[in-house]
């Protein structure tokens, strides 16, 4: 299993784009916001946690199409599902290296990213620990959408609209734990919260992405 | 030893084969004949397991299959022996250097070993994608096509291997091909197990 | 004979063929009665006047909306758990009913709203929850429309209607945490004391034993639609073949 981790990451970081552009589109879309919304410092403060939870979503969405598509295209999918490992194993490390190539980078530069914002001070290290504890079921259950729409052809926007709603309860508790931390309430609740979405997704899905890809692979 | 009894199978939820029976003894490779459509590809991916049979039965030792498409599933940005390295260690193959240069030199890869897939020939990718089996140590290989675009060098390449690699230590091989490869192998042609247009299993079949 | 029998495409035509006008009338008829009785011969609330009347369409549709998704994740499960082609049908046919019930349910909602909290929209737990589930709808349609292959179709939205339930409940007690909301409690409950009064209560009741009927009756004939779809599809690749 460890293997195919290593494997796409080894891809990841020499295809070009895998590490970068999602952070890129991260950079861009957090610059945007000022545009759209006013300089105001305060304003900016109030709506930081939100927006650095939702752009980080939507830069996890962007790499989500290519978790299976390329495998299902040069039948490396086929030869996996036929091979030892089972694929259940392979829809976890699957995610995981979904995870390391863009929920990390995200993770890390997100802090980064706040200060643009003008986040309130206190509210940085929830912003760490939520985008932390929640991007990794973002990339969970955006494995499972890319399982469900990997014979398609355009599959790109389907995906986008199976997962969007999916994404709800980890948006809702990791931006509501930064928020809570921005205005000096106590964030545990969320971030308990936050983190048994994410247990729970990794409990169950590795299971219906196997299934999914069983499927489609018939 | 691969027992195949009564096997039925449906591609896009219609019958294509049904009735199908052979047996394949240890060292040896059966060729599977037949025109273009007429359900090779459907029969290989049944057994491999890709699919799930009508009815009937195969039958070979757990564990002990592997199955080649006519996609090589080789990763353009990997080079040749990160490609084969990866197969190995998915297999839970063991494997040291010597074994890898094998492999590479029964299949004519060493001098490209370095080299990124990505700028192979389709020639060239295909036998990396054939020196996958060499290398993952299976005994019942299901290859679909496995000649297409090599050369006449290389189809005796391969054709040697199988012959005196991979069934000499006691592998087995069903094999779906168009060519002659000039191996010692029954031949079984699959136009006679052809499925009638109104045969039973199919996906629609409640609704006639 | 076990009750599976029924789900067999075309004993499942033979029997609904008389069923279904039965059910369309009988759900008229409830509508009918419902309606009327609720909109002219109740009397105005005496906090809410006479916009408490929009409750006849709105709690209705709301719980049709819950009840269609709850009853395609029982269809699905048939399916996966016995392959029964009508289950998968019927599940694909009651998908748009039920993004039609929610949507009445968020359009009353918001008319109803608007005299009484002086806005079409709120971030309301509920409504949210409602916006939400109208999400999952239409991502099931879709999923539905993009697949060729009918059983693979069949399989793969099933996944996605199990796992979907699971995060719609999961995004339910998530927008509860994250807003307290506007929205006035359970109009319907076994606890006497939260309830509408009964003048309001007994033309409900018919109202939504109309709308169920109505459910019942769409998604038959939906799923009948399906069913001759199918047949005519396997007829034509049959005629190709042979």
């Amino acid at each position: 299993m460890i293997a195919l981790l290593r494997r796409d990451l080894r891809l990841a970081v020499r295809a070009g784009g895998g590490f970068g552009l999602g952070l890129a589109f991260f950079l861009i879309v957090i610059v945007l916001v000022p545009f759209g919304v006013g300089p105001e410092t305060e304003i900016l403060t109030r709506i930081a946690p939100g927006i650095l939870w939702v752009a980080s979503l939507l830069a996890a969405l962007l790499s989500l199409d290519r978790i299976f598509a390329l495998d299902y295209e040069d039948g490396s999918l086929a030869l996996l599902a036929t091979s030892p490992l089972p694929l259940e194993g392979a829809a976890l490390m699957k995610a995981l290296a979904h995870w390391i190539s863009t929920g990390l980078p995200l993770t890390i530069a997100a802090p980064a990213l706040g200060f643009l914002l003008s986040l309130a001070p206190e509210a940085y290290g929830f912003l760490l620990m939520s985008l932390l504890i929640g991007t990794p079921a973002l990339s969970m259950i955006g494995t499972f959408g890319a399982a469900l729409t990997v014979g398609l052809r355009r599959g790109g926007l389907l995906l986008s609209l199976l997962v969007l709603p999916l994404y709800v309860p980890t948006l809702i508790f990791g931006a509501e734990a930064v928020r809570r931390g921005a205005n000096g309430l106590d964030a545990t609740g969320a971030l308990v919260l936050l983190g048994a979405v994410t247990a729970g997704a990794f409990a169950l899905l590795p299971f219906a992405t196997a299934a999914t890809l069983r499927i489609n692979l018939r | 030893m691969l027992t195949v009894q009564g096997l039925a199978c449906a591609r896009g939820g219609v019958p294509v084969l049904r009735e199908v029976g052979f047996q394949v003894a240890k060292g040896q490779a059966l060729i599977l004949r037949g025109p273009n459509g007429v359900g090779k590809t459907t029969l290989l991916r049944t057994l491999a397991g890709l699919q799930p049979a009508l009815e009937g039965s195969v039958d070979y030792p757990e564990d002990d299959g592997a199955y080649a498409s006519h996609a090589d599933g080789v990763k353009a940005a990997l080079s040749v022996s990160e490609n084969l390295a990866f197969w190995a260690d998915v297999y839970g193959v063991v494997w040291v250097s010597p074994t890898l240069q094998g492999v590479l030199e029964s299949f004519d890869l060493v001098d490209l070993q370095d080299r990124l897939a990505g700028t192979l020939s389709a020639g060239q990718k295909r036998r990396l994608g054939l020196a996958r089996l060499g290398l993952i140590n299976r005994k019942v290989l299901f290859l679909d096509e496995p000649t297409v675009s090599l050369d006449r060098f290389s189809v005796k390449l391969f054709a040697d291997w199988l012959q005196n690699t991979h069934l000499a230590h006691g592998g087995m091989a069903v094999i779906a091909t168009h060519i002659d490869l000039g191996i010692d192998a029954p031949e079984l042609d699959l136009t006679p197990f052809k499925a009638a247009p109104d045969a039973q299993g199919g996906s629609d079949e409640a609704f006639l | 004979m076990s009750m599976w029998e029924y789900a067999n495409p075309k004993r499942f035509m033979g029997w609904t063929a008389p069923v279904l006008p039965w059910s369309f009338g009988l759900a008229m008829a409830c509508l009918v009665v419902g309606l009327v009785w609720g909109f002219f011969f109740t009397p105005d609330d005496f906090r809410q006047g006479s916009t408490v009347k929009i409750i006849y369409l709105h709690v209705p549709a709301a719980l049709m909306a819950i009840n269609a998704w709850i009853m395609m994740l029982v269809a699905s499960l048939i399916w996966v758990v016995r392959r029964h082609h009508v289950s998968a049908l019927a599940a694909r046919a009651a998908a748009p009913v039920g993004l039609t019930m929610t949507l009445i349910a968020l359009f009353t909602g918001a008319i109803w709203g608007q005299p009484m909290w002086g806005t079409y929209w709120a971030w309301d737990p509920r409504l949210t929850s409602f916006l939400i589930l109208f999400l999952f709808y239409m991502g099931y349609i879709a999923l539905w429309e993009a697949i060729e292959d009918p059983d693979t179709a069949a399989d793969l939205t099933s996944v996605l209607c199990m796992v979907g339930s699971i995060f719609a409940i999961l995004s339910r007690y998530a927008v509860n945490f994250w807003n307290q909301g506007l929205h006035q409690g359970a109009s319907l409950s076994l606890d006497a004391e939260e309830n509408v009064a009964d003048v309001f209560w007994i033309p409900l009741l018919v109202c939504i034993a109309g709308f169920v009927l109505l459910f019942i009756a769409l998604v038959l004939m939906r799923t009948r639609t399906e069913i001759r779809v199918r047949r005519m599809r396997a007829l034509e690749a049959r005629a190709r073949r042979a």
